[in-house]
């Protein structure tokens, strides 16, 4: 019934829309419009991206849901959106996500309130065109445009050291999708003027090229994801970003990085990949272990996650350049799962910041007695971010430890040090902050989350325990979709 | 030759901008100061019976008059009409702003339409001294522009050093031109190419000359090391003045490379090439390093302008059709952004109030929401991030760069243009995460904030559907090379 219906143009232009329409309602006296036209318009998101999943064909490896219209002919640039097994679940994941950012700001966000809502909507929209993209344009023109709005809510919303954060993020990730542009032009140049994702990913390139190119790649999206060691912005970014930036910070925008090594690196570079393998491999262990232990020594919640997600999102880029298909299955699996958690991670935070106004672990303890639901929720997801056996998170990291297995049997041994490590600095933050007597007169006067507060954690849990208990509907989309990149990986270019 | 009318077609809108002009300089002698709105309202409407001139007397091809010294082609009438209509939109940013200085003369109008006749002159000419004549007659009516507020001493001190220097790179110019006229025997843009073409005896005599031309172009591009005087006539002219520099004369200097450069020493290309390589790495360098430590905002879009040069001369460098149109339509959407950003330091100055410094952009989300999201977009216009405009002007330069193989001039273009994003988000964070220190409401004249309005929404719009403009350029440089 969708055949040739512009599903994802809906998916892209839905949010941009009703972000538009946000705007429109002007200034502050109108707040309350604003935030139901805004919860409105990211329910509508996530509703039109729904058949993405129930009408998704996994017997079928190629594109689907395709459009192609003429954009620029000057450049053959095409509006060419489509998806396969590895970007759907992510449009899904950016589109709920979308929902849980706009509940979370209701009542926290009392400034330009219009704007912010416009501003996460607008980002989800161009978020969704990243992912749908298969014209290398139209995906640098999504890919930098989201940075505006994100810029924007940093640097509006944010906290106190917000401008240095958001200068930062702004520049790191400018730097590196500049040097992704010249190596698309070079691409351009090399394949007789087409901007074609697909058609880059056929042709054939010599060494030299290809390890430049993977080298330019690499600036773009290992900033983004970010690996170690240009992973510097995003604590700041995290730290001062308003919850709602956090939680689309760490449960898409990181992803975006990984995605973009599975949609460029990987099929344009593959000889290049493989010559640079180990490197990558190192990196990403250092991330792991390295990180792991830094997050260790955080005394700030915000800055604690933001250190596990780049230990987390090591376990990403380690098992993509394992090559077996559990790597880059758990890898996937990890990417979504991690997008659940940290999202329920940020918003615990958030949920405590708004009563306190403090990050501090120090601030804290005891908030169990006084908030007992909440704690729960908070355990959970702390659990699950240490990849508990039963939570999503111990999925990935058991699925990408496996594919490890098979490759080096230092690799697994380095990366399951993260089961340890994760679950001494999150656990240890849980203990200090949740149980021990109340120090602080601000946590005695806390009150319990609210009806609006319980829906956002409840479908977080629903998430992270039904991914958990039962990933098959998850790995069965990107299965073939996975095999198939495989199989393109293994064949050289040279 | 015979003096038929049909010889004068291609020249009609010169003609006719020339009788308009001088009319209305007597005719302003005769009218009050409060009717002071009749000399506007006739130089929009001159501004318009031009365009339609052009347009009417547009020909598919190439058409020569005056003996082959003036030119007529696809490429002309378009920058022609693109100068008229910048034009048009910096008399309406103005109009209040030189009302409230004391510039509402008609000699701001007379000088802005002489200057504008140079403009065409120099789009037009296919003659080295028809060329020179034109940039001069644009240049002098610059100089009276700038000096307008007499009893300004940065006015009239900028005014000294832009004719000062001016007049140093014209004589650098003339003197290159008369190398070129030594060796190969013509003036004639075309026979000079031929010229070269055929091989000259004294190829040493001709670098030499082409040295002192491209001294001349940089310094009229205002390109390091010739840019001295950008920063100083920025600054000190009165804004209206600097948005009229800022503007429509970049649409001339790049037909004057056109013409002397690409059509005239095409033969030269090579030796061209580096010189310009040169320039264009210093000038982004130059502009975007020095831009950060400013804090005067004409000042700093003054070096600004220079690294915007130094991006154009990467189209130009290439050496091939795709690199000339591609700087066409660089130039073109600089020009837009350029009127927006001065023309929002119009909107925001006020009686004895300029606002010209980065300080006077705090808090103006919380003053006047849409006007800050303008400028917003002008500003990421201006860094080349997409969904603006600006993007695709950098995209476009730089592929012509790629494909001729200048792969680390790119990368240094790439990095270049990093470190000039800081400074125009800087902007964007003064207006959008500073508190305002400046209450005044923003309210502009109704035709100036809807100009604002799609002047900002125009980067937006041509950011999403570039397709039109690329497609204009290519045409005209194909049909005119």
């Amino acid at each position: 019934m969708f055949a040739g219906f512009p599903l994802l143009s809906l998916v892209i232009w839905v949010p941009i829309l009703a972000g538009l329409l946000v705007l429109a309602t002007g200034s502050d006296r109108n707040a309350a419009l604003a935030r139901w036209v805004a919860l409105l318009g990211a329910v509508a998101g996530f509703a039109v991206s729904i058949p993405l999943y129930t009408q998704f064909d996994t017997l079928n490896v190629g594109m689907q849901f395709t459009e192609m219209r003429p954009w620029i002919e000057t450049f053959n640039v095409h509006y060419h959106l489509g998806v396969d097994g590895i970007s759907v679940l992510f449009i899904l994941l950016t589109s709920f996500t979308t929902v849980l950012v706009v509940l979370a700001g209701w009542k926290v966000i009392q400034k330009n309130v219009a704007q912010y809502m416009a501003a996460f909507l607008i980002m989800s929209g161009l978020m969704n065109g990243v992912f749908a993209a298969l014209d290398a344009i139209l995906f640098y023109v999504f890919w930098e445009a989201m940075l505006i709005p994100m810029f924007i809510a940093i640097g509006v919303w944010g906290g106190p050291n917000r401008v240095y954060a958001s200068i930062k993020f702004f520049l790191y990730t400018l730097l590196g999708s500049l040097l992704m542009l010249v190596a698309f032009i070079y691409l351009y140049n090399q394949s007789g003027g087409s901007f074609e994702i697909l058609e880059y990913h056929k042709m054939p390139l010599a060494m030299v090229p290809q390890i430049l190119i993977f080298m330019a790649f690499f600036m773009a999206f290992a900033v983004k994801i970010p690996m170690w060691p240009v992973h510097t912005w995003l604590p700041d970014a995290h730290v001062e970003a308003p919850t709602g930036g956090s939680v689309v910070l760490a449960a898409i925008m990181l992803k975006l990085g990984a995605y973009g090594f599975l949609r460029f690196s990987l099929p344009i570079a593959p000889d290049a990949s493989h010559a640079l393998s180990g490197f990558m491999i190192t990196l990403s262990l250092i991330a792991v272990v390295y990180i792991g232990l830094v997050a260790l020594a955080q005394g700030d919640m915000k800055k604690l996650i933001a250190y596990s997600s780049i230990s987390h999102m090591g376990f990403v880029t380690l098992g993509f350049f394992i090559f077996n298909a559990y790597g880059m299955e758990g890898a996937l699996v990890q990417m979504i799962s991690h997008g659940f958690i940290s999202a329920a991670l940020f918003l615990c935070v958030g949920v405590m910041y708004d009563r306190v106004h403090s990050r501090q672990i120090a601030d804290y303890g005891g908030v169990a007695s006084k908030m007992p639901m909440f704690a729960a929720f908070f355990m959970l997801f702390a659990m699950a971010n240490s990849g508990l056996p039963g939570t999503s998170g111990f999925v990935g990291e058991f699925m990408v430890i496996m594919g490890a297995l098979q490759a080096n049997f230092w690799y697994a041994f380095l990366a399951a040090t993260t089961l340890i490590f994760g679950a001494a600095y999150t656990l240890w933050m849980y203990k200090r902050v949740v149980f021990g007597n109340v120090t602080n007169e601000h946590v005695e006067h806390m009150q319990d989350i609210s009806g609006r507060e319980f829906l956002i954690l409840a479908l977080l849990a629903i998430a992270v325990l039904g991914m958990g208990v039962y990933p098959l509907p998850f790995t069965e989309v990107m299965h073939g979709s996975v095999n198939n990149l495989l199989a393109h990986v293994a064949q050289s270019k040279l | 030759m015979s003096f038929t009318l049909s010889n004068l077609l291609p020249v009609l809108p010169e003609v006719f901008l020339l009788a308009a002009a001088s009319f209305i300089l007597i005719f302003d002698l005769f009218i009050s100061d409060k009717n002071r709105f009749l000399t506007y309202g006739l130089t929009q409407l001159t501004l318009l019976i031009c365009a339609w001139l052009t347009v009417s007397t547009a020909q598919q091809g190439v058409v020569y008059a005056f003996s082959g010294m003036f030119v007529d082609d696809p490429m002309s009438d378009i920058l022609k009409l693109m100068v008229y209509l910048s034009v048009s939109v910096v008399m309406v940013y103005s109009r209040e702003y030189i009302q409230l200085r004391g510039m509402y003369r008609g000699e701001f109008f007379v000088l802005a339409l002489f200057a504008m006749l140079g403009m065409m002159i120099m789009i037009s000419a296919n003659h080295f001294l028809t060329l020179y004549l034109g940039l001069e007659l644009l240049s002098l009516c610059l100089y009276a522009l700038v000096a307008l507020q007499r009893d300004s001493a940065v006015a009239t001190e900028a005014a000294m050093k832009y004719f000062v220097l001016g007049a140093l790179a014209s004589g650098m110019l003339l003197y290159g031109m008369s190398m070129v006229y030594g060796v190969t025997g013509h003036l004639d843009v075309n026979k000079v190419a031929a010229a070269i073409q055929q091989g000259v005896e004294n190829r040493t005599v001709l670098v030499f000359g082409l040295v002192f031309i491209v001294a001349g172009v940089a310094f009229k591009l205002g390109v390091v090391p010739f840019h001295m005087w950008i920063p100083d006539v920025y600054q000190g002219a009165p804004t209206a003045v600097t948005l009229f520099i800022g503007s429509a004369p970049k649409i001339a200097a790049f037909a004057f490379v056109m013409r002397l450069l690409v059509q005239g020493l095409e033969g030269m290309v090579h030796d061209w090439q580096g010189m310009l390589m040169i320039l264009a790495v210093l000038s982004m360098a130059v502009g975007n390093i020095t831009a950060i430590a400013q804090t005067n905002l004409k000042r700093m879009l003054a070096y600004s302008t220079i690294s915007h040069m130094g991006f154009l001369l990467l189209g130009f460098l290439s050496g091939s059709l795709g690199g000339y149109s591609a700087s066409m339509f660089y130039v073109l959407v600089y020009v837009l952004m350029s009127l927006g950003t001065f023309g929002m330091i119009m909107l925001l100055s006020r009686q004895g109030f300029e606002a010209e410094n980065l300080e006077d952009f705090k808090g103006l989300n919380q003053r006047s929401p849409w006007y800050a999201f303008m400028m917003l977009l002008l500003m990421f216009s201006m860094a080349g991030v997409p969904p603006t405009v600006g993007f695709y002007a950098k995209l476009s330069v730089l592929q012509a760069a790629l494909q001729a193989g200048y792969t680390g001039l790119v990368i240094a273009a790439v990095l270049m243009s990093v470190i000039g994003a800081f400074y125009y988000l800087r902007i964007i964070k003064l207006m959008y995460f500073d508190a305002p220190k400046d209450t005044a409401p923003v309210k502009p004249e109704s035709d100036v904030g809807l100009l604002m309005s799609a002047n900002g929404l125009g980067v937006l719009a041509l950011g999403i559907l570039p397709q039109p403009l690329m497609a204009l350029c290519a045409y005209a440089i194909h049909h005119s090379l």
